[in-house]
């Protein structure tokens, strides 16, 4: 059907010229005759027996004469139509950037093809329309309207709306230029229906019809599947009824686009046309030249029509890029297939995660990490932060229309309101898109001090909340240029990023200061022993730790910014990361009207994870009901994948609780490093279960061999070596500190274990997870911690 | 000999290999095979493929995720002698596909098997992570 639609698109305008021709030539016989205008009506409908005269004769053998023509036509258009939009593709694709060209050249093109089409098709007694069409196409070009040249609309001027379809749709990957496509197409429109308005017999509207029908396919090139069939059965659907009807022309407004369309059409009367030649390469000239050409001639009527570029219902909408987010979209494509999934992002960047930022892309050798974004894993191959590459993604403007669905990511912007009665949030931009299904993956904000909000300018700009790339890269170029930076927190981000850097602080000559309330290094997540032995570990890499260290203010003094503690000291520096925690972004609870809880944070959500009926929520934001461990919030890049791939698969109708608990881990240089899963609060009691330390247990040695830094650990861990802890003596003598090589700590809230850390013992986490699923009052943790072989590799 | 030592509310053992070498007597709760909340690996309960799986990675929800899916599906449904031979037109399908994106699909990986280099997953514990970092990727 669709190749009857495109080739009658293609062979209307023949119809059209012939027809005007007729009709011409009735006008002027007309004239010649002094007959009354009421005979211009009957000569549309001569076939009856008082038509007859030569008019009639003439004008039966143009149509039959065009009917035959363009069916031999069709065919060739159907046949080489299909090989011209692959290579159309294939040179978009191979476009890296639009030539900037000049958009009189394809206009001036435009017109000597406009020219032997009408030629080839009619008579050579048709100088005059000829000749109105030549000019017709240039100030059309530049997009003035050709009220005054109504009739003299060139017939491939109809074709063009339809052959623009594979044109406007290959320029969908372009965004801008996709904003001036269907703005000319809505320019177009305007003035298409007044022209025919001063058309006055009847059978034109089904040409207008037809060609305001091909007006809007093009208007919204999205919704087109880019099909080779599409432009061809477009031709032919119009060009049937413009046949049948022998219409007067209709004026169209030529485009640009549609000018380029002009050349297929010519093509295939190479036989008859006279410069036909030179048009196979004016498409190819003209189809990287007509985005721009688009643009340049688009006018004031952009305004109005560019959100319609721009996806305005998803199915499955993704608030927020970051790892929940991509989790579910990779959920919800794998559950749901041909699923389109829009996300929407107030970041630049497309998906990615963060904990390298932190450790592994401070350990890599290559200069232009902070570029490439690039990483080694723990075995050996190399990634980049980002999930995946842009060519997974499809264009949030093909979203609604590629066959197969896909993923969608709409950067830059943010959603400032939610209409959960009406399903449908606005963004930043004013767009509103409705939904089907909504999650909300907003994540959060690092947290700020008081006393550093308070400080002014001169410090807030020497002060970095670390959490994206672009905190990653500026605070890599101030180790690079600056001589101290201190770090004031001493939790997960804080201790990575101190140690990050104290590794750097030698070869760099950069003091590195970390301060924090507590006692130790991860002083709210480990046992006091465990943590002091921690923050011993950390000063060796360089770090000067300051603990108990409660920041009263902050000022800029010469130079240098100055950290007032409560216990009197003070700590000058050129810099400060403030890494004190996360405030989710729950801003859109209050338009949504969905619950915050008071507790955690972050919206609250039940066990499977859901807000309201059709609203999840997961990862950083999420404060959910967990069935084992009760209501928590969780900030671990662990369960923002499981708490997004839950929520994809529930948006999907699994209806699945969380279930699968996630765990986390963190490296705090070559001898620290560990797993742990479930609530890892240093509150709780606590029995840890040591192996007796042994020459093996540093892997140090290990890790600096292999020089892929910390995740080679656990590839590496030392073979067994001499003993060298003491025997039974309970005291740990001054000098033989006890060391915490490896061992599992279980955390108990009343008598279970609730969360269990692997501390450098590698590769037991379903063990662990198994324990805590099990949710037993074990009487001998002794025994359970049989089950995870810590003496062993 | 192990020993054991108490600080405040934490409690540390030291234990020695020997003292670990005794099988464990704790008791852990029996797994119900049929447990609808628990993951299932590649391969669900009912015998049809989890194509939510980790370890396939992007491969079912990518560009070319349903030629993907058809041709897993077909492979593992077969029950050809040479397992899959019927299903050659899908795999190519599947391979034509995945030449248009060689960014997401890198060549020299063996683009019919399910987990390629590409699709090493957001691998979560339950897929006998080697280490912390198996969550990436």
């Amino acid at each position: 059907m669709f190749k009857c639609k495109a080739a009658w698109n293609k062979l209307a305008p023949l119809a059209r010229a012939s027809s005007t021709l007729c009709r011409q030539a009735g006008k002027r016989a007309v004239l010649r005759h002094e007959r009354t205008p009421q005979f211009v009506q009957p000569a549309h409908m001569s076939s009856g027996p008082s038509g007859g005269g030569g008019e009639n004769t003439l004008y039966f053998v143009l149509v039959g004469a065009t009917c035959l023509a363009g069916g031999a036509y069709a065919y060739s258009t159907l046949v080489g139509d299909r090989e011209r939009y692959q290579q159309r593709i294939t040179e978009i694709e191979s476009r890296s950037s639009k030539p900037a060209a000049e958009p009189s050249t394809p206009a001036k093109t435009q017109p000597e093809t406009a020219e032997p089409v009408s030629e080839a098709v009619v008579e050579p007694s048709i100088a005059e329309p000829v000749q109105e069409e030549a000019p017709v196409p240039e100030p059309a070009a530049e997009l003035v309207t050709e009220a005054p040249a109504p009739e003299a609309v060139p017939e491939p001027l109809v074709a063009e709306p339809c052959l623009a379809e594979p044109v406007v749709e290959e320029v969908t990957p372009e965004a801008p230029v996709l904003e001036a496509a269907p703005e000319l197409v809505v320019a177009s429109e305007a003035p298409a229906p007044e022209t025919p308005a001063s058309e006055a017999p009847a059978p034109e509207e089904p040409a207008p019809e037809a060609a305001a029908s091909q007006e809007p396919d093009s208007g919204a090139p999205t919704p087109e599947a880019p099909a080779p069939e599409a432009p061809v059965p477009e031709v032919s659907a119009p060009e049937a009824a413009l046949e049948e009807s022998a219409p007067e022309i209709v004026p169209e407004p030529p485009e640009a686009e549609h000018l380029v369309a002009e050349e297929p059409v010519t093509e295939a009367l190479v036989t008859e046309a006279v410069s036909a030649e030179p048009l196979p390469a004016a498409v190819a000239e003209i189809v990287p030249e007509t985005p721009p050409v688009t643009q340049s001639a688009s006018e004031p009527a952009s305004a109005a029509a560019s959100p319609a570029v721009e996806p305005t219902h998803a199915p499955y909408l993704l608030i927020g890029g970051g790892t929940a987010s991509f989790a579910a979209a990779r959920s919800i494509r794998a559950r749901d297939p041909g699923a389109r999934v829009l996300i929407v992002t107030e970041e630049d960047d497309l998906p990615y995660m963060r904990p390298p930022l932190s450790k592994e892309l401070w350990f890599s050798d290559d200069p232009t990490v902070t570029e490439t974004l690039r990483f080694k894993q723990w075995n050996g191959k190399e990634r980049s932060i980002y999930f995946q590459p842009p060519s997974f993604y499809v264009s949030p403007t093909e979203l609604e229309s590629v066959e197969n669905g896909g993923v969608a990511v709409l950067t830059g912007r943010k959603v400032m309101h939610m209409d959960v009665r009406g399903n449908k949030v606005k963004l930043s931009d004013g767009t509103e898109i409705s939904y089907d299904k909504c999650l909300i993956a907003t994540g959060g904000i690092p947290r700020n001090l008081q006393v550093i909000e308070r400080a002014g300018d001169e410090v807030m700009k020497r002060t970095t909340l670390f959490r994206k790339i672009e905190d990653f890269k500026a605070l890599e170029k101030v180790s690079r240029e600056l001589k101290s930076i201190t770090i004031i927190g001493g939790g997960f981000l804080g201790s990575e990023l101190a140690c990050a850097l104290g590794r750097r602080s030698a070869d760099l000559g950069l003091e590195v200061v970390q301060m924090f309330p507590e006692k130790g290094n991860m002083g709210k997540v480990l046992p006091e022993y465990l943590s002091n032995w921690t923050t011993d570990k950390v000063k060796k890499e360089g770090v000067k730790v300051l603990t108990e260290a409660v920041v009263k203010n902050v000022t800029y003094k010469e130079g240098k910014v100055e950290i007032k503690l409560k216990d009197g000291r003070v700590v000058k520096t050129d810099h400060v990361v403030a890494a004190v925690g996360l405030e989710p972004s729950v801003e859109l609870a209050k338009s949504a009207g969905l619950e915050i809880d008071s507790d955690f944070g972050g919206f609250r959500v039940n066990a499977e994870l859901q807000a309201r009926s059709n609203i999840w929520v997961a990862g950083d934001a999420a404060c959910f009901y967990d069935i084992k461990l009760g209501r928590r919030r969780v900030e671990h890049h662990d369960h923002a994948v499981v708490s997004g791939r839950l929520a994809g698969e529930n948006m999907t109708g699994a209806r699945k609780p969380y279930w699968h608990q996630s765990m986390f881990w963190s490296d705090l240089g070559p001898d620290v490093g560990y797993e742990a899963i479930g609530i890892v609060d240093s509150s709780l009691p606590t029995v840890g279960v040591f192996a007796k330390a042994t020459a093996k247990d540093t892997p140090k040695a290990a890790t600096e061999q292999s020089g892929t830094g910390i995740r080679s650990e656990s590839e590496t861990e030392a073979v067994a070596g001499s003993v060298a802890v003491g025997k039974a003596a309970p005291t740990p003598p001054p000098q033989q500190k006890e060391d915490y090589g490896k061992g599992v700590i279980f955390y108990l809230r009343d008598k279970v274990v609730v969360g269990i850390v692997l501390w450098n013992v590698f590769n037991r986490m379903p063990i662990a997870r198994k324990i805590i699923k099990d949710g037993e009052e074990h009487a001998d943790l002794n025994e359970v911690a049989k089950l995870f072989n810590i003496h062993e590799e | 000999m192990s020993y054991c030592k108490q600080e405040g509310k934490d409690q540390i053992i030291f234990v020695t290999k020997e003292d670990h070498e005794a099988p464990s007597n704790a008791e852990l709760v029996e797994d119900d095979p049929n447990d609808p909340y628990e993951d299932h690996g590649l391969i669900l309960p009912n015998g049809d493929i989890n194509w939510n799986c980790p370890c396939l990675g992007g491969m079912a929800s990518g560009p070319c995720g349903q030629q993907f899916k058809d041709a897993f599906s077909c492979f593992h449904n077969s029950k050809e002698e040479v397992k899959g031979s019927e299903c050659i037109d899908f795999f190519r399908g599947m391979q034509e596909c995945m030449q248009k994106y060689p960014e997401l699909y890198p060549q020299e990986d063996d683009n019919e098997s399910a987990p390629s280099g590409e699709a090493e997953s957001f691998q979560t514990s339950n897929n006998a992570n080697k280490n912390k970092t198996s969550s990436y990727s």
